[in-house]
């Protein structure tokens, strides 16, 4: 496949959010401002291009008995990086961001990735495929949380969008909405396949 | 022992804030196992073995091998308790998502043995407890809000059963669902999320429980 295609898929075609349904736990944990979906999947990428690109250097030498926890321990190490960079140069990012920072290390699209084609695919490909899906999580994070923003809070990436006069659904920034804005995310571009089928 | 503060914690664990309905933590198993409530129920016994097991062991792990404290075994064994303990606590989440790994590993085996049927039910949703963000958010959490040995176990064994309310209510409402009139472009997995919000609302109304 070329590289193009590889980087594209994961935007779109096998987005790992609406299509491939993995690591959902942080995207509607983080979602809840723009901001902390934007660093959330600044931080992911970089776990996921870093681990993608050692595996797939690793992948002739790793026994296949033991290749889960070898990549889990690789992910791990990456995650401990961003943990303390993040904790040093992001405290404020850090503090939002919470519990969910060290649970990169089980967020299923990494460990997915690097089962699934890292350790099968070249350096090059691997790390435009990690790229790709890291976008890709990035992309879905900031339209679910773009939403959650907007309606819950009135404001986009901190600047207001309405008039002083509007009053927010705080329901939205609260977990429900997280919910609720996925499911109906989820069901339109069901609708989309649909018609697009149909056709 | 303080009984308040561990009512509280199951309380808290439970209801106010629940794994799956407030915390966002074990999502996948949640989507993909509550089809049917007898895998449901199942899956959420694993979970709440795996969450206590695991609370117990990285709780051990953290306070003697990991924290720049007195009570640091390798401090006592390597450095003979002098000078200042190391701070290895950077080595958490490594250490912990390994623990957990085992641990899963280890459940899988005993439920293999055990009940081959409910082994085959719960499919590859088993060795995904090891990815499941509930079993490692509950360790960091018990770490992050410094509760004691008893305090960490009895929030591990309450949150999974938390996680198991939430599974077993969202089965039973997912095999109500079949007969339902879903319209084509919301069947499935978007359906089963606008139902969890709606629950998840319910849940919010604990909230404002105080004591």
């Amino acid at each position: 496949m070329s590289l193009l295609k590889e980087f594209t898929k994961g935007l779109n075609k096998e987005n790992p959010v609406f299509r491939l349904m993995l690591g959902l736990c942080p995207v509607l944990a983080v979602s809840s401002s723009v901001n902390n979906a934007i660093g959330m999947g600044a931080a992911a990428t970089f776990v996921l291009v870093c681990s993608n690109c050692v595996i797939s250097l690793i992948k002739g030498f790793v026994p296949a008995k033991i290749r889960i926890p070898i990549y889990i321990t690789v992910i791990a190490t990456f995650v401990t990086i961003v943990e303390l960079v993040m904790a040093a140069y992001a405290p404020e990012l850090s503090k939002a961001l919470g519990v969910f920072i060290p649970l990169i290390v089980v967020n299923c699209i990494i460990l997915g990735r690097a089962e699934a084609f890292a350790s099968r695919n070249s350096l090059i490909s691997s790390l435009i495929d990690g790229l790709g899906m890291g976008f890709g999580f990035t992309l879905a994070l900031t339209l679910i949380a773009t939403f959650r923003e907007i309606l819950g809070n009135g404001t986009w990436l901190g600047y207001p969008v309405f008039g002083s006069s509007f009053e927010p659904a705080l329901m939205m920034i609260l977990a429900p909405g997280a919910f609720i804005t996925i499911g109906f995310i989820i069901g339109f571009l069901n609708w989309l396949d649909h018609r697009k089928a149909a056709l | 022992m303080d009984f308040q503060s561990l009512i509280i914690i199951s309380i808290g664990a439970i209801f106010v804030s629940n794994f799956v309905l407030n915390r966002f933590l074990g999502l996948c198993p949640y989507i993909g196992v509550s089809k049917q409530l007898d895998a449901a129920v199942g899956m959420g016994m694993a979970v709440i073995f795996v969450m206590s097991m695991a609370s117990i062991v990285t709780w051990g792990i953290y306070h003697y091998f990991l924290t720049p404290a007195e009570s640091n075994l390798l401090f006592k064994l390597f450095l003979g308790g002098k000078g200042k303990p190391p701070d290895l606590t950077y080595l958490r989440t490594i250490s912990f998502i390994l623990v957990v790994a085992t641990l899963v590993q280890f459940v899988e085996m005993v439920i293999q043995k055990v009940s081959p049927a409910l082994y085959r039910s719960l499919g590859i949703y088993l060795p995904l407890i090891t990815t499941n963000c509930a079993v490692m958010g509950v360790a960091i959490l018990n770490i992050d809000a410094e509760y004691n040995f008893i305090q960490s176990v009895v929030n591990g064994f309450m949150s999974g059963i938390g996680f198991t309310l939430a599974l077993v209510l969202m089965a039973g409402l997912r095999e109500k669902l079949e007969l339902a009139n879903v319209p084509k472009a919301m069947q499935g997995v978007p359906i089963a999320f606008i139902m969890a919000g709606l629950m998840s609302l319910a849940f919010l109304g604990f909230s404002g429980l105080s004591f």
